[in-house]
C-alpha cells in the first residue's frame, strides 16, 4: 500500500480523459444533435430578442396593404414576408409567435416532466400499493381525450396563454408516468442498487443517483416528444379559437387565420407550417441525439 | 490458526432465521408460502471463510440478502458482533458488512465513473473530504491491483475481472469487518476467477476479512473456505470444515454435490449424481426430510418424518443415517 502522491503531474497525464472532455468530444461528433442544437438556439434567441428584431409592430393593422405577398413571390422589402389579412407584418408576427410556441412547449413539458417523472418513479421503485394508484390514474388520464378535455376547460375558463399551458402541462404527463415507470422497473432489480443500498445509501439517495441517471436518457426523449407534442397541441387549439386569443401572434393562430385564404395566397399557411415543423424537428434532432451521446454504451 | 479463531466469539451469528414469501398464483390465487430460508442457524468466528453451497434457488442470495439487512427476516435473529442487526441502523450495518455481487456488468453502475463507483461509500458515510476521496480511491485501487487512471474511466470500458476488482474495492473502501462475496466469480472465465480468489485471499489476510463466500463451485469452496455448509431448499443441511467437508462428506446431497464436479478427464461424461428428478418446487416443498424425493438412500421414515441437525466431529447434518436415535441409524456410514 504505498502512498501516491496526487499532486505528481506524471500521475495527473495517466488519468487520462476526464468524463468531461470524453462528453464534450461525443456532443460535437453528433451532426442530428449539433443541426437540432443550432436551429433550436437560433429560434430562442429569435423569441427572446424578438423585439429587436422585428422590423414591424406585429399588432399594427395597416388595412391599405392586405395580404401583400411576400418578397420570393414579387412583394418588396418593406414586408419581406407579405402582411396578414389585416395588414400585419407577417415576419414580425412569425418572429413574435416563437415566444408563445416555445413558452408553451417548455412550461408544458416541464409541468408534465415534474408531474409524470414523480409518478412513474415512484410507482416503478416502490411497486406494491404505490403502484396500483399510479397505473389507476394513468389509465384514468389515458381515457380522456386531451384535446376534448383542453377543449372544455377553455371553453370553461376562457383561452389565454396561462391556461393553455397549465392546461398541457396537467394533460401530457401520461406518457412520462408510463416511460419512467417502466425504465425504473428494470433499473431497480439491477445489482448496483442493491449495493448502494448495501453500503447505506438512503431512498432519495438511491433514486437520484443510482436510478436517474440510468433513466434520464429515455426522459430526454420524452421531453422532446412532449415539447413538440404540447407546441403541436397549442397549435390545434388556437386553430380551433380556443387557444392563445387573437391579436396575440401565435404561429397556429396564422395558420388558422390564414385558412380563408388558402387556395389564394397558401404562403399564409405555408410559412408557419413550415416553422413549426422546423422548431419541432429540431426538438426532436436534438432529443435524439442527447440520448444518443448520454447512452453508456456509446461509451468506448 | 484453527485453534485461535475457534476461541474467539463470532463476529457474524444467525439464529433460527427463517425468510418466508407470499406468493400469489394468478389474479384471484390466494397467497401461498414460500420458505425461502428455514431455520437457519450458523455462526462466523472472525478471519474465516464460510462457504455456502447449493443448488440455484435454494436461498443462498436470499441469505445474503438477510446478511446485508436488504430483507428482514420472517423468524430468527442475525447478530454482528453480539448485536442484532434489525437494532442497528444502516449505516453503522454498512460499516461492518459489505457485499460483492455475482455479476460485475450489472453490481456497477453503468453512468458513474469508477472514482464515483468506488466512493460512494465514502460519500454516504460522510467521511472526509472530496481531496481524501481521491486519495483514497488511489489507495484502494493500488490494493485490488487497478492502475488510478482507471478513475476516469466508465464501467463500460473495463473488462470483467476489472469490474470485478472495482466492485472488491468499493466493498472494501469503509474497511468493513464481513464480506459477503454472493457468486463473486461465476460470471467471470476461467483464468480471470482465480486472479479474483487469489485477491480475495491475500485480501483476507491482510485485512483481517470474514468472508461469507456463496456459491455453487465447489471447487472455488475448496480453495478458499474454511468451513463449509451445504443448502437444500432453504435449510442447512450439512455443515463441516473444509477438510472433512470434502474428505468425508455425510450427507447424501453433499455426496451428489461432490459427485457432480466435473473433471478435465476426457471421456468420463457428465457425471451422473444419481439425483434422479428435478429440483423440488419450493411453495410444495416434500414432507419428512426435504431430500427424500432425490436420495437414492430414503425410506419410508424420511418420507415421514424430518432429521434433526446431529453433531458430527467435523459440524453438524441433518440426516436420519447419522442419528443414534432414529431407526436408520448407519453404524458404518457414521
Amino acid at each position: 500500500m504505498a502512498h501516491i502522491d496526487n499532486t505528481d503531474p506524471l500521475l495527473q497525464e495517466i488519468t487520462g480523459p476526464t468524463p468531461g472532455q470524453m462528453l464534450r468530444k461525443r456532443v460535437f461528433g453528433h451532426q442530428g444533435l449539433l443541426i437540432g442544437a443550432v436551429v433550436l438556439i437560433i429560434l430562442l434567441f429569435i423569441a427572446i430578442f424578438a423585439p429587436l428584431l422585428a422590423p414591424h409592430d406585429p399588432y399594427a393593422q395597416s388595412l391599405m396593404n392586405r395580404m401583400e405577398p411576400p418578397v420570393f413571390l414579387g412583394g418588396t422589402w418593406e414586408h419581406p414576408l407579405g402582411t396578414d389579412h389585416l395588414g400585419r407584418d407577417y415576419l414580425s408576427r412569425l418572429i413574435y409567435g416563437a415566444r408563445v410556441s416555445l413558452l408553451i412547449g417548455a412550461v408544458a413539458a416541464l409541468i408534465s416532466g415534474v408531474i409524470g417523472t414523480a409518478m412513474g418513479v415512484a410507482a416503478g421503485y416502490f411497486g406494491g400499493r404505490v403502484d396500483m394508484v399510479v397505473t389507476f390514474l394513468i389509465n384514468v388520464r389515458l381515457a380522456m381525450p386531451v384535446v376534448l378535455v383542453a377543449l372544455a376547460v377553455v371553453a370553461i375558463l376562457g383561452g389565454s396563454l396561462q391556461v393553455v399551458i397549465v392546461v398541457l402541462g396537467l394533460l401530457l404527463w401520461d406518457r412520462f408516468a408510463v416511460v419512467m415507470r417502466a425504465s425504473t422497473l428494470q433499473v431497480r432489480g439491477r445489482e448496483y442498487v442493491a449495493a448502494a443500498r448495501a453500503i447505506g445509501a438512503s431512498t432519495p439517495r438511491v433514486i437520484l443517483s443510482e436510478i436517474m441517471p440510468n433513466i434520464a436518457n429515455n426522459l430526454i426523449v420524452v421531453i422532446t416528444l412532449e415539447m413538440a407534442h404540447a407546441i403541436l397541441l397549442e397549435a390545434a387549439l388556437s386553430f380551433l379559437g380556443l387557444g392563445v386569443q387573437p391579436p396575440t401572434p401565435s404561429w397556429g393562430l396564422m395558420v388558422s387565420e390564414g385558412k380563408n385564404m388558402m387556395l389564394f395566397e397558401p404562403w399564409l399557411v405555408l410559412i408557419p407550417g413550415a416553422v413549426l415543423f422546423l422548431l419541432v424537428l429540431a426538438i426532436n434532432l436534438m432529443g435524439d441525439g442527447l440520448r444518443d451521446v448520454t447512452a453508456p454504451e456509446n461509451r468506448s | 490458526m484453527t485453534r485461535q479463531s475457534t476461541q474467539s466469539s463470532p463476529v457474524l451469528e444467525l439464529r433460527n432465521v427463517t425468510k418466508t414469501y407470499k406468493v400469489k398464483q394468478g389474479l384471484f390465487g390466494k397467497a401461498r408460502p414460500l420458505t425461502a430460508v428455514n431455520d437457519v442457524s450458523l455462526s462466523l468466528p472472525r478471519g474465516e471463510v464460510l462457504g455456502l453451497v447449493g443448488e440455484s434457488g435454494c436461498g443462498k442470495s436470499t441469505l445474503a440478502k438477510i446478511l446485508l439487512g436488504l430483507e428482514a427476516p420472517t423468524h430468527g435473529q442475525v447478530l454482528v458482533d453480539g448485536e442484532e442487526i434489525g437494532a442497528q441502523d444502516r449505516l453503522s450495518l454498512a460499516r461492518r458488512i459489505q457485499p460483492i455481487f455475482q455479476d460485475p456488468y450489472s453490481s456497477l453502475n453503468p453512468r458513474k465513473s469508477i472514482f464515483d463507483i468506488v466512493s460512494l461509500p465514502l460519500r454516504v458515510h460522510g467521511v472526509g473530504g472530496p481531496q481524501d476521496w481521491e486519495k483514497q480511491v488511489r489507495e484502494i485501487l493500488d490494493i485490488v491491483g487497478l492502475p488510478a487512471r482507471v478513475m476516469n474511466t466508465y464501467p463500460s470500458q473495463m473488462s470483467g475481472g476489472q469490474r470485478q476488482r472495482v466492485a472488491i474495492a468499493r466493498a472494501l473502501i469503509m474497511k468493513p469487518e464481513i464480506v459477503i462475496c454472493d457468486e463473486p466469480t461465476s460470471a467471470l472465465d476461467v483464468s480471470v476467477q482465480s486472479q479474483i480468489l487469489n485477491l480475495l485471499g491475500d485480501l483476507r489476510r491482510e485485512f483481517g476479512l470474514t468472508y461469507l463466500f456463496i456459491s455453487h463451485d465447489l471447487a472455488v469452496v475448496e480453495h478458499l473456505a474454511t468451513r463449509v455448509a451445504v443448502m437444500y431448499l432453504g435449510r442447512i443441511v450439512e455443515e463441516a470444515d473444509v477438510a472433512g467437508l470434502f474428505d468425508h462428506a455425510r450427507h447424501p446431497y453433499t455426496q451428489a454435490l461432490l459427485k457432480s464436479v466435473l473433471t478435465p478427464e476426457p471421456g468420463l461424461g457428465v457425471p451422473d449424481t444419481q439425483l434422479g428428478m428435478a429440483y423440488p418446487n419450493p411453495i410444495d416443498p416434500p414432507s419428512g426430510c426435504q431430500f427424500h424425493p432425490r436420495c437414492p438412500l430414503a425410506t419410508a421414515h424420511c418420507k415421514a418424518k424430518a432429521p434433526r441437525p446431529v453433531p458430527t466431529p467435523q459440524g453438524l447434518v441433518e440426516c436420519h443415517l447419522y442419528d443414534t436415535e432414529s431407526p436408520m441409524f448407519d453404524n458404518k456410514a457414521a
